[in-house]
């Protein structure tokens, strides 16, 4: 294993990884891309069947399945793509517009 | 746990900045599902390479190497080397991707190197059908009549003419022992051909096409059906080649394919063939190509070639 501390520089006032190695652990979730999205997409727990082929087709996967086996986007990173509005079989999820 | 038959473990991380209904974003996932835990990426320069790791973040939660344009089938090549060495080559997956650019143009010639070496390591092709990440200019693998920047439609053009390279013939044959094409809208049937390849011992291939809502200009929400449609018309027929014997998945009768319009009106970059006026000829000839291409797949199939 990299000790990531051992391949620390610094380059002017930015400390940097030699090789621009980083640890893979995904911190691009640090990012809340959600502040991207102009629609929102809103499940109707009612219609939602808990199929899960919103999640599997959901670019971010950003889509969750909940403690009662439905399943919702993760406001925080869903870009208001609106693949699942389109893909659901239920027409359980619909789009709704992102107030300012 | 499995939801669809896809392991439910994310290892290809959200607040990556890939655009808003980016189709290879999906492949990313399915790719990573079909790796697992003990596996090595590698990639080419390309959309996802830029949009995976803005430094100082990464979207990858497996051990992920980025290579230049060219070169992502030569590192693989080393890794499965070094892996040999520390004799842990059945232990750890080695997948190495890129893009449609990377793949049939600029790194064609190292894919080919590895394919011929064998090494025992999978490719996987993320098919959108032209250079996107440096603003759509044509590739390869751009299809016949779509204008991209660098085949730009107008009046003395009508895109692109050239027809799209056959790349799943052309590694086949190397003798790889699996080479299979793949949709994103088809998420079993490519996760099932993504730990095929895996799985199976030697150099193997999988061209997954995912399409591009920015390059295509289309609306995000729309790129699962459009790729949807790509293998109903018979754009992208579904197949595998194993063991340089032909098995067609889907689409398996020419005379039932929806007609190409179909695929061809969703998209902006064939807006030129139907306005201002409907280019009849140029629709009617990849019509054509589309159905005998189908049809010599599934004599192919037939004949047990």
């Amino acid at each position: 294993m990299i000790d990531f501390e051992k391949v620390k520089q610094k380059v002017g006032d930015t400390e940097i990884t030699i090789g621009a190695v980083l640890e893979s652990k995904g911190s691009t979730s640090n990012t809340k891309t959600g502040a991207w999205r102009s629609m929102r997409p809103i499940v109707d727990k009612e219609k939602c069947t808990g199929c899960g082929i919103c999640w599997s087709l959901c670019p971010e996967g950003c889509i969750k399945k909940g403690d009662d086996e439905k399943f919702e986007a993760d406001l925080d990173y869903c870009k208001g793509c609106l693949i699942c509005v389109n893909e659901c079989p239920q027409k359980a999820i619909t789009a709704v517009a992102e107030e300012k | 746990m499995a939801i669809l038959g896809l392991p439910e473990e994310e290892y290809f991380a959200p607040g990556h900045r890939a655009c808003a209904g980016c189709g290879a974003g999906i492949a990313m996932r399915l790719i990573t599902k079909a790796a697992g835990k003990n596996s090595i990426l590698t990639e080419s320069t390309g959309c996802i390479e830029v949009v995976s790791t803005p430094y100082p973040e990464t979207a990858w939660r497996l051990p992920w190497v980025h290579g230049a344009f060219e070169n992502p089938a030569s590192i693989a090549s080393g890794i499965c080397a070094a892996l040999k060495a520390l004799g842990k080559e059945d232990e750890i997956n080695v997948i190495a991707f890129g893009g449609d650019g990377s793949t049939y143009d600029i790194g064609f010639g190292y894919l080919s190197g590895a394919f011929e070496r064998g090494h025992n390591f999978t490719y996987v092709c993320y098919d959108n059908e032209a250079y996107m990440n440096t603003g759509i200019q044509r590739s390869g693998s751009t299809p016949y009549g779509a204008s991209t920047t660098t085949s730009p439609a107008g009046k003395e053009s009508i895109g692109k003419e050239e027809w799209k390279k056959d790349i799943m013939h052309i590694i086949a044959a190397h003798g790889s022992p699996y080479v299979a094409s793949a949709s994103i809208a088809y998420v079993q049937d490519a996760f099932r051909k993504l730990k095929t390849a895996i799985e199976t011992k030697g150099p193997t291939f999988v061209n997954l096409f995912a399409p591009c809502p920015t390059g295509w200009r289309f609306q995000g929400e729309k790129t699962v059906e459009i790729a949807k449609l790509a293998v109903e018309t018979g754009v992208t027929p579904l197949y595998e080649i194993i063991n340089g014997k032909h098995k067609i998945n889907r689409p398996n009768d020419v005379s039932k394919l929806n007609p190409v319009e179909e695929y061809l009106q969703t998209q902006g970059r064939y807006r030129h063939l139907f306005k201002p006026e409907r280019k009849d000829k140029e629709i009617e000839f990849i019509q054509n190509r589309i159905k005998e291409n189908l049809s010599l797949l599934l004599e192919m199939a037939e004949k047990g070639f």
